[in-house]
């Protein structure tokens, strides 16, 4: 029972202690690069429906203070402030759907 | 009636239970290349040996015009049997008979042969092929579920529990193999996920297939859920014979010992295997097979977290557990998986009496933002406290380089292994030379007129006088600098010494692992 490489490939793996000669896995070579978040960006942790929204652009919010809220998994779900700022933009509106990818909040 | 009459009667009710879910449902099994559920226990255990229970059980459904209908066996075939003449209970579910699915009675039958097991002592094989939970029994199907789990729960450390999936295993199903011993999977045929793809596709909108989602292949690759992966149900059923002829019934046993083999020395030469450069990557199961006898090293996890090697090998006829870095594979580092296959892999050892052997070789840690984040630190720590809860015998022979935490966390003479060798190739230190000079000889290097110069030299410097195992030995750390040949010699003589070995260990209800 192989793995499935019929003949492995070698690279060089850079460690503090000098270049090994050794194979990597797929694990490791799909692995995505950290990027660093944009606090300014809000998303939502999962895919769901607006159902009301609090806040409107040139808006001042606190930290904590409820954006809108919407539904997903069976739940009336609140995205919170991450900063105090204002608003810059609000991307949904009450009834649209959205996705995991996608901005709901931009702060100045 | 005479006692033929009642003869042939019994003859006819098993044979209309032995017809399952009849004969198209049986002819749609085969044709998706599964086997029969009782197919797959005739297969598996020694001919003429299995004995069926409760096969005259009838299900407990009311609701949804279930009292009309005749479930054979309510879909699970349970009874005992030997392999290679060791007793084994088992239980198989029958797809062909309403899916497979679990009703109150069908929990019942299973966990009435998992207390058998319990009470007799004897390992637990089940063969998973449902669709789930069984929907007109309604929470009867979930009180099933939670009696199974409780009792995988209270039988685990105290006989080895096996699951073989050969068909679906879904939703609150999949977490009785997930709290078993070890899972077989087979290529194309086992499905294991906690929600399905339709599932997914509604809620957050990702398309996946059912075997992309959780098929074999990633749950022996990706997941390691699956502990032995096989392309045909009978390679697995050859692999789960193989299995049981390694760990022993229960854990007041120890497993069979076989007869005295040499290792296969021919097409296994230690000094052939091991790389003169120490850059060089070599596989660590061929020093093992080197090793053990007959060279017959049997892998568990072979294709997850492939950076350590974990498994079952015999030295002198008794089996041992093998727990080695693989410098092949992303040079022998510890990661968040790796850790978790050793940790798991330690602690089943440890539970059922198999000696520990440990063969260490890596430069430290995997570095990396998304392991961080994804806990290594916790995960890294499991390894940790599996050596130093173990209480088997525990010998570990360092074979090449051994840094920093890794060399602690490879079962140190810190964590109390028994017997720890070394090869004259071994490099124990704080940090390798290359690390050394960017911290300690960092000013040095600076201050100086050829900065290159001065840090090659002192690389070399540190290298000659840190980078072998003669420091480490003249604190104690080390029992002995070894001959790569010898290896095998010292580990059958320290498993003998250690036959007997009791350690105390302070008085506890449990610990509290990071999980």
């Amino acid at each position: 029972m192989d793995i499935e490489n019929p003949a492995p490939e070698y690279h060089l793996f850079n460690f503090e202690e000098g270049n090994f000669s050794t194979t990597l896995t797929k694990k490791f070579m799909n692995r995505k690069p950290y990027i660093v978040p944009d606090p300014k960006k809000v998303f939502a942790f999962i895919p769901g429906t607006i159902v009301k929204v609090f806040v409107k652009e040139k808006h001042k919010v606190k930290k904590g203070d409820p954006l809108l809220t919407f539904q997903a998994m069976k739940m009336n779900n609140i995205l919170s402030a991450p900063m105090n700022g204002k608003i810059k933009k609000i991307n949904v509106k009450a009834g649209e759907t959205f996705n995991r990818a996608q901005i709901l909040v931009e702060f100045v | 009636m005479s006692l033929r009459q009642k003869r042939n009667d019994l003859k006819k009710r098993m044979q209309e239970a032995f017809k399952g879910g009849g004969e198209q449902a049986t002819e749609k099994q085969k044709a998706s290349g599964k086997m029969t559920a009782r197919e797959r226990i005739l297969e598996l255990l020694d001919a003429d040996t299995f004995h069926e229970y409760d096969l005259f059980v009838k299900h407990a459904g009311v609701d949804f015009d279930m009292d009309k209908k005749y479930l054979p066996g309510d879909g699970v075939i349970t009874g005992t049997g030997t392999i290679n003449a060791w007793p084994v209970c088992i239980f198989a579910q029958d797809f062909t008979v309403a899916g497979g699915s679990l009703g109150y009675m069908h929990a019942k039958k299973i966990t009435k042969i998992m207390d058998q097991a319990m009470k007799m002592k004897v390992p637990l094989i089940g063969i998973n092929d449902s669709g789930g939970a069984r929907i007109q029994e309604g929470v009867n199907s979930l009180a099933g579920y939670g009696e199974i789990f409780y009792r995988n729960t209270q039988a685990s450390g105290v006989i080895p529990q096996i699951s073989v999936i050969l068909g679906p295993c879904a939703g609150g199903a999949v977490y009785s193999p997930a709290l078993t011993d070890f899972v077989f999977v087979v290529d194309k045929i086992s499905k294991m996920f906690i929600t399905g793809p339709e599932v997914i596709k509604t809620v957050l909108g990702e398309e996946i297939s059912m075997e992309d989602l959780g098929g074999a292949r990633v749950h022996a690759e990706i997941t390691g859920n699956a502990h032995f992966f096989a392309e045909s149900e009978k390679e697995c059923f050859e692999q789960i014979k193989k299995l049981v002829s390694f760990i022993p019934w229960n854990n007041e046993k120890t497993a069979e010992p076989f007869p005295k083999k040499a290792p296969k020395s021919r097409q296994y030469k230690i000094d052939h295997i091991f790389p003169v450069n120490q850059m060089q990557p070599y596989d660590v199961r061929d020093i093992i097979k080197a090793i053990c006898d007959d060279s017959d090293f049997f892998e568990v996890h072979e294709l997850w977290a492939a950076n350590i090697v974990v498994g079952f090998a015999r030295l002198d006829g008794q089996t041992v557990g093998f727990v080695a870095n693989q410098p092949l594979v992303l040079a022998g580092v510890l990661d968040v998986d790796s850790s978790d296959k050793a940790a798991r892999f330690i602690r089943f050892c440890d539970a059922f009496n198999i000696p520990l052997v440990t063969l260490v070789d890596l430069p430290g840690y995997l570095p990396g933002v998304d392991q961080e984040y994804a806990g290594v630190i916790r995960h890294g720590a499991k390894v940790l406290y599996a050596y130093s809860e173990a209480t088997v015998p525990k010998m570990t022979v360092i074979l090449r380089k051994a840094y920093g935490g890794g060399y602690i966390a490879m079962c140190s003479h810190h964590l109390r292994a028994d017997f720890v060798f070394a090869w004259p190739t071994a490099e124990i230190a704080v940090m390798g030379p290359e690390g050394a000079a960017n911290i300690i000889f960092r000013n040095e290097i600076k201050a100086s007129d050829n900065p290159e110069e001065t840090r090659k030299k002192l690389i070399e410097d540190y290298r000659q006088k840190f980078a072998n195992p003669y420091v480490a030995a003249a604190f104690g750390y080390i029992d002995a600098v070894i001959e790569p040949t010898e290896t095998r010699d010292f580990l059958i003589h320290s498993l003998s010494i250690a036959a007997n070995k009791a350690e105390a260990r302070p008085k506890k209800k449990h610990g509290i692992p990071p999980f």
